[in-house]
């Protein structure tokens, strides 16, 4: 158990290919953090190098009060599962899980409990006698778990832990996932490019994108405080409308409509930012309406989405599903101005 | 009724679809040119086979086909070649040569082609390919160099067996050079075979607490199992059948020479004792076949099934 501090990272390969640019993260002792971004965006290599597999290049790593960047992967007191799992093929599920804890010296009996405790939290029991060939990829990806338990490490790494998995069991490991994290009262760091995995499971998420850290929440602050233009399209599906306006004190002019802004902002040229559901079948109390021109009508019977022209914009609106619309209508919708978001056209910052 | 009556048209029309020929003929094609291969392949061997239990006057005069008419079998070939009175002690020499002659190049191949596939070390890169280079020297090429150093530095000659310094392994020369012949190739196969296993496994084994030592031995040989068997089988069988290396590094002193130096010696310039080299060359095929058919079940396809896919 311990907190986990990224203090100034860089991670460079060649002097112009730079992976991981001045991470900063605070993670708190026992806490689901989730590491989240597009693939390449150096998401996986920050991990790694907390793991100790690749060589900080510069900046610190702490894991407690220890800075890490020159402990050797073994002594830093951490597991990992890794996307692939990583089981070795040669050997039993029991000797897979007992690995690490030969590698350590320990005391026959001590190992015996230990991985007999980690194959019951896991349910394993049955297949302790078994080769990974003859498991289902879910199985395989509970005994990786396991491998990784029964050391008690201070952080428990994953790296796409459920990538492997099909959609209905990955939404099962999710849950059981969290139930662990609970159990074990441990540090989790979780790495994903999944946006929905990120918002389920984290306590908090950070959020990267071409080596650069994004913004750092709780999933309700990311999704409803977006730093920038970059987090407000990654997270949430299906993504935010982004429309460009042109704005002067409290109002927001796109090409088909005009928005109340919830407080003023210098004249300019932006990018008015809302989610689908901010779109409503009832007129806005403040008159921020606008006409979609509908040329996709889903319905999920729980939602449903119209994807259409607003102005020259293209538009997704999540309403009633008793709204009665047929493609090719001219719906009349209502803009919730209480969760729209301005982004700076230069910078892409959020002004709100 | 009506998925039934549905069915049936379907089935005569897809009797005589184009997939359906396709299909036979790749079943039927594939394995006629495999098995015509193997018995164009067998067939000298089955010759070599028939004439060795022909007497030496009909083999002379008749192909080995027309053994059946007349048909006339004698043991007496593999008789004379059994009688040979240093058989056992060639025998014995040539277990001697190859057994070290294998274990040792794989041994240090091994090793080598660990940290060539997973260690980093300056010029890795070049070494290996400097080494892949070693294959293509044709051995003959390092008779003299090889020859001179053991002769005129060491000291080590045919006429003194005991040259080596270590009474009662005269064969320490032919080892030498055999584990030289053989590391480049051990080397480059394993390698191969060792970078091709997931990066993943070493990683988690790294964080497991696992020194390089053990990744080595619990974790990389293991998994080589058929790569090094392969490669125990293909050098063994070189080193066993090997002449020309025995006969230039120890000569053809009886005490050291290996079974094939033995057989050669059978047949005179002149080409007497011909018909003994047909059931000397089955003798010496019985120990290869062993060693073979032995290793064979450790040619298990699939052996990293279920380690990193999901």
């Amino acid at each position: 158990m311990a907190a986990v501090t990224y203090d100034h990272v860089v991670k460079r390969y060649t002097a112009d290919v730079t992976v991981v640019k001045d991470l900063n993260v605070d993670i708190k002792d026992k806490e689901f953090m989730v590491l989240v971004g597009p693939s390449g965006c150096g998401k996986s290599t920050a991990l790694r190098m907390l793991a100790g597999l690749e060589s900080i290049t510069e900046g610190q790593i702490r894991i407690g009060d220890r800075v890490v960047n020159n402990v050797a992967a073994k002594d830093r007191d951490i597991a990992m599962v890794f996307q692939s799992y990583a089981l070795y093929p040669h050997m039993s599920v029991y000797d897979n899980m007992a690995f690490p804890l030969q590698m350590q010296h320990m005391k026959k009996e001590e190992m015996d409990k230990r991985v007999r405790n980690a194959s019951k939290i896991l349910g394993l029991d049955p297949f302790l006698k078994r080769k990974p060939r003859a498991l289902s990829g879910g199985q395989r990806q509970r005994v990786a778990l396991g491998r990784a338990i029964v050391r008690s490490p201070k952080v428990f790494l994953l790296d796409e832990p459920l990538s492997n998995l099909d959609a209905k069991l990955r939404g099962q490991t999710r849950i059981e996932l969290q139930k662990l994290h609970r159990e074990l009262e441990t540090t989790f760091i979780y790495v994903t490019h999944d946006q929905v995995e990120a918002m389920t499971m984290g306590d908090r998420i950070a959020i990267m994108n071409a080596g650069i850290l994004q913004q750092v929440g709780t999933p309700g602050d990311v999704y409803d405080h977006p730093a920038n233009l970059f987090v407000a399209g990654f997270i949430g599906t299906p993504t935010m409308n982004f429309v460009p306006v042109t704005t002067s004190d409290s109002t927001a002019k796109a090409s088909g409509f005009e928005a109340k802004l919830p407080k003023s902002v210098p004249a300019g040229k932006g990018t008015l930012g809302f989610r689908p559901e901010a779109l409503t079948d009832r007129p806005s109390a403040d008159g921020s309406n606008l006409q979609m021109k509908v040329d996709v009508v889903e319905r999920l019977g729980s939602d449903q989405y119209l994807y259409g022209q607003v102005g020259s914009d293209q538009v997704t609106a999540r309403v009633d599903p008793r709204m009665k619309v047929a493609p090719g209508d001219t719906a009349q919708l209502g803009l919730d101005t209480r969760s729209i978001h301005l982004f700076d056209a230069e910078s892409e910052a959020a002004f709100f | 009724m009506t998925v039934a009556a549905a069915a049936q048209p379907t089935t005569v029309a897809a009797r005589f679809s184009p997939g359906w020929i396709t299909q036979l003929l790749q079943r039927y094609i594939l394995h006629i040119v495999v098995i015509g291969l193997t018995v164009g392949w067998m067939l000298p061997t089955i010759g070599l086979l028939v004439s060795s239990f022909r007497p030496f006057a009909l083999t002379k005069t008749s192909g080995w086909w027309t053994a059946l008419t007349p048909l006339q079998f004698t043991f007496q070939n593999y008789t004379d070649v059994l009688g040979q009175s240093n058989l056992g002690q060639a025998f014995f020499n040539s277990f001697m040569v190859s057994v070290p002659a294998t274990v040792i190049p794989v041994t240090i191949g091994a090793f080598a082609a660990y940290s060539f596939a997973w260690m980093k070390f300056p010029a890795r890169n070049w070494i290996f390919l400097a080494l892949v280079g070693l294959l293509a020297v044709p051995l003959q090429l390092t008779f003299v160099p090889v020859l001179s150093f053991y002769v005129n530095t060491l000291h080590w000659t045919t006429s003194d067996l005991e040259a080596t310094g270590i009474p009662g392994l005269p064969w320490v020369p032919l080892w030498l050079a055999h584990a030289g012949y053989g590391l480049p190739f051990s080397i480059y196969l394993l390698a191969n075979f060792f970078r091709a296993l997931p990066s993943d496994l070493f990683e988690s084994a790294e964080i497991d607490g696992a020194g390089t030592l053990t990744v080595f031995f619990r974790i990389i040989l293991p998994l080589s199992v058929p790569a090094l068997a392969s490669l125990v089988i293909f050098q063994f069988l070189w080193v066993w059948n090997d002449l020309l290396v025995a006969l230039i590094y120890v000569g053809g002193a009886p005490e050291v020479a290996p079974l094939t130096v033995n057989l050669a010696d059978l047949t005179t310039s002149l080409g007497q004792g011909s018909n003994l080299l047909t059931s000397a060359a089955f003798f010496s095929m019985v120990v290869p076949l062993i060693v073979f058919l032995s290793l064979q079940r450790y040619f298990v396809r699939g052996i990293l099934a279920g380690s990193v896919k999901g």
